[in-house]
């Protein structure tokens, strides 16, 4: 199971995959304020807003290199003839996934606030929420990649499959950016998260098995 | 050799896109053994041995395989961008197996730090066969697995399967070409 882990996150890390999120996360922020203008006060009303739809975007981004190549090469089937459970797969990329895509974006909004000019607190809500809503995102690009794993264009139909799915987390995540967001919005938005997580890797798996026949 | 076969199937009906390929297939494969599963191109060959990977289900019919297996197939399932030890390193970890003794017995030595998207076809087809070598699992299930192997990669090959019957392993081949073994079982598909 740990050597599956740090296969993920080899795999995501030497083909560069990794990187794409928190670049696509940093453009959005440097291209927000040619498009609303550079009015501080509105940027500090919207800049969370648009970050978080920055974040749902960039989920979208590993969908293509999470399953549909280990399926095209033939390792989803040699794990199986391990007897290695489908879910047991999915719980490895799931993991590996998340750590190259949740604490880069973490780390990507320090700058990415800075430049639309967001106060203190409002990037450490951010933060929070990102921390919270980054395993949930990771769960359904997951779940995602493996339903449109050996399909022949994945891009259009992985927007419309995810970003709906992701709605719970882009309001509860925009709600607990929102200044004076009640308590309760890191608590949703955390449960929503759990909840993804908890059932990514028997819908991925079952997606992966589903696609061998 | 031994009573328990290591692979046991039993009235076996594969069925592919709503056509038939074959039923009422038995089989039995005890240590020592090998089946050469033959017939021409979409005869269902390359179906039987994933049904006996249990990678397929089949139809109507059972399958039993008591201890693990080990499979060949036509996908390299090797991560391209590493070299070849540590790329068939990972799987001698899962398989509990030793990298060396495959890539050894498949004449891979030399090409070890050699990435694994630079091999050619025959190396990539001889890294697949080291990791069957490699896993030490009693049921060998092979399919063409002489495709793109030039006469030496055959011979090792060959030696290589003579030491796994001798050890008490089995192997199932599908194959449309001889690869050196006598089979004691012979299938013919289609």
């Amino acid at each position: 199971m740990s050597a599956l882990v740090l296969r993920e996150l080899r795999l995501a890390w030497t083909g560069g995959g990794a990187l794409l999120p928190p670049l696509f996360f940093l453009l959005v922020a440097t291209l927000f304020p040619f498009a609303v203008g550079p009015d501080a006060p509105l940027l500090a009303r919207t800049g969370a807003g648009a970050l978080w739809m920055a974040a749902l975007l960039a989920a979208l981004l590993p969908v293509d290199r999470l399953v549909e190549p280990d399926r095209a090469a033939g390792v989803l089937d040699q794990l199986a003839v391990r007897g290695i459970a489908e879910e047991q797969v999915a719980l490895a990329k799931l993991a590996g996934h998340w750590v190259s895509f949740g604490p880069p974006l973490m780390l990507a909004a320090l700058p990415a606030t800075a430049l639309l000019r967001l106060p203190a607190p409002t990037l450490a809500r951010l933060e929070l929420g990102l921390l919270a809503g980054t395993p949930g995102l990771a769960a359904l690009t997951l779940i995602v990649a493996a339903l449109t794993a050996g399909l022949r264009t994945t891009g259009a139909l992985a927007g419309l499959l995810l970003l709906p799915l992701a709605v719970p987390i882009l309001i509860f995540g925009a709600g607990l950016a929102a200044e004076g967001a009640p308590a309760a919005a890191a608590r949703l938005l955390a449960a929503v998260s759990l909840l993804l997580v908890a059932i990514a890797p028997f819908a991925a798996g079952a997606a992966i098995r589903a696609g061998r026949s | 050799m031994s009573a328990a076969p290591l692979l046991r199937l039993e009235g076996v009906a594969c069925r592919r896109g709503g056509r038939l390929l074959f039923e009422g297939l038995d089989l039995q494969l005890g240590r020592g053994e090998t089946a050469l599963v033959s017939g021409p191109n979409g005869a269902g060959k390359s179906s039987l041995i994933r049904l006996a990977a249990g990678l397929l289900e089949a139809a109507a019919g059972k399958v039993e395989r008591p201890g693990p297996v080990a499979l060949a197939d036509e996908f390299l399932a090797l991560d391209t961008k590493i070299r070849l030890a540590g790329a068939l390193a990972l799987w001698a970890r899962l398989d509990g197996g030793e990298a060396g003794r495959g890539m050894a017995a498949m004449g891979l030595d030399g090409l070890a730090d050699v990435p694994v998207r630079m091999l050619s076809t025959g190396q990539r087809k001889r890294a697949v066969l080291a990791r069957l070598v490699a896993s030490a699992a009693p049921l060998w299930l092979l399919d063409e697995p002489a495709n793109g192997l030039d006469a030496e990669g055959q011979a090792c090959l060959a030696k290589a399967a003579a030491a796994h019957l001798a050890d008490g392993g089995a192997i199932l081949v599908a194959s449309h070409q001889p690869i050196g073994l006598e089979a004691g079982v012979e299938l013919r598909l289609g």
